[in-house]
């Protein structure tokens, strides 16, 4: 999804530089007292992961293939800015040492893969997940609030890719729109399994380093307010 | 005390080894699976296809054009496999440490922030 230099004209590009870019520095300001010792080599590799997971581009229907975002589960992981922060890194380095996604597009792919499939859609998954949680459990509640929500944030991030096409007057949005949702519905399906099985993997293994998961095993001394 | 810090170089030593792996996963990926990988165009490349916009991008000179490793291929590597798999190592380094740089960043403002602050609880020093 990310889009090169020629498709986004310079107001609409232009604009999303400044909301990246002013997403960013509030990020850094934001997450700079949560960052104790073991955050930032988990950031950094969590980094890593995702880069090399976003090279596997994977076939669907009709000679197209899609690839792992992974904006979801570095929210989940390492708490919404962080993961913010996450992506945009690796979606710098990805312009310029690959070539991914244009420069002038930049602001506009951290727009679509950082903040909507990032920001948006974390904080619309812990809206649905907090009520759930009292209901079915915090882990059944994260597991399944995150399989649903990361296949919208995939929906979501086309979406806006679509409406910045047609605010640009590449291609009206009628024609682009429903393509794009469409394809990406499915590439969401692998998102989902993808986000699902990692954030099982971690909760097995280390359920002190998945930032979203707020159970019982975590800190007794936080939720002893509740049991009691 | 000592206790204390044994139990938290055992906590410490079983992160690391957690973080060994993950990105030991991540390079086997990057290595030995990217290479492989479907080369199909992308969701929005296969619209751009479809719907006739991707000469917009074509006709457009790239505002950067130095990127060492365009398409994920690994320059002077003759071999495309090899090529891709070098370029995937590489870059899973590269972001590691940009996306380490930037944790630094955040906590040296916190370092900044904190300065001001007086320090305190220093009863315990040897």
């Amino acid at each position: 999804m990310h889009i090169p230099d020629g498709f986004l004209d310079p107001k609409t590009w232009g604009t999303l530089y400044g909301v990246s870019g002013g997403t960013t520095a509030y990020a850094l300001y934001k997450v700079r007292d949560r960052l104790e010792g073991k955050k930032i080599p988990l950031l950094g590799i969590t980094a890593a992961f995702i880069f090399a997971a976003q090279m596997l581009n994977f076939p669907i229907a009709g000679g197209t293939s899609g690839h792992f975002l992974g904006a979801m589960l570095a929210c989940v992981l390492l708490g919404p800015f962080e993961g913010f922060l996450v992506m945009a890194t690796v979606l710098t380095v990805q312009c310029f040492f690959f070539a991914d996604g244009g420069l002038t597009a930049l602001g506009a792919n951290i727009f679509n893969m950082g903040i909507v499939a990032g920001l948006l859609s974390y904080y619309l998954m812990v809206l649905v997940k907090a009520p759930l949680s009292r209901w079915i459990g915090e882990k059944k509640a994260l597991l399944s609030s995150v399989a649903v929500f990361s296949w919208v944030s995939v929906v979501l991030a086309s979406a806006a890719c679509a409406i910045e096409l047609a605010i640009s007057g590449t291609v009206p949005f009628n024609v682009t729109f429903p393509a794009m949702v469409g394809v990406y519905s499915l590439i969401g399906i692998g998102e989902a399994i993808i986000t699902t099985f990692a954030l099982v993997v971690v909760l097995q293994s280390r359920p002190d380093l998945v930032d979203a998961y707020r159970g019982p095993a975590l800190s007794p001394t936080a939720t002893a307010g509740e049991v009691a | 005390m000592a206790i204390d810090i044994k139990k938290n170089l055992k906590e410490n030593k079983g992160l690391w080894i957690f973080l060994g792996v993950m990105l030991v996963v991540a390079i086997l990926l990057g290595v030995f699976v990217a290479p492989w990988a479907s080369s199909s165009p992308d969701g929005l490349e296969k619209v751009a296809e479809d719907k006739g916009f991707t000469k917009k991008a074509e006709e457009q000179k790239p505002t950067w054009n130095h990127s060492p490793m365009k398409d994920y291929s690994f320059p002077g590597v003759k071999g495309e496999k090899v090529s891709t798999g070098i370029s995937g190592l590489v870059g899973v380094l590269i972001t590691l440490a940009a996306a380490t740089a930037v944790g630094l960043l955040a906590l040296g403002l916190n370092r900044l922030h904190k300065r001001k602050a007086p320090t305190e609880g220093r009863t315990d020093a040897p």
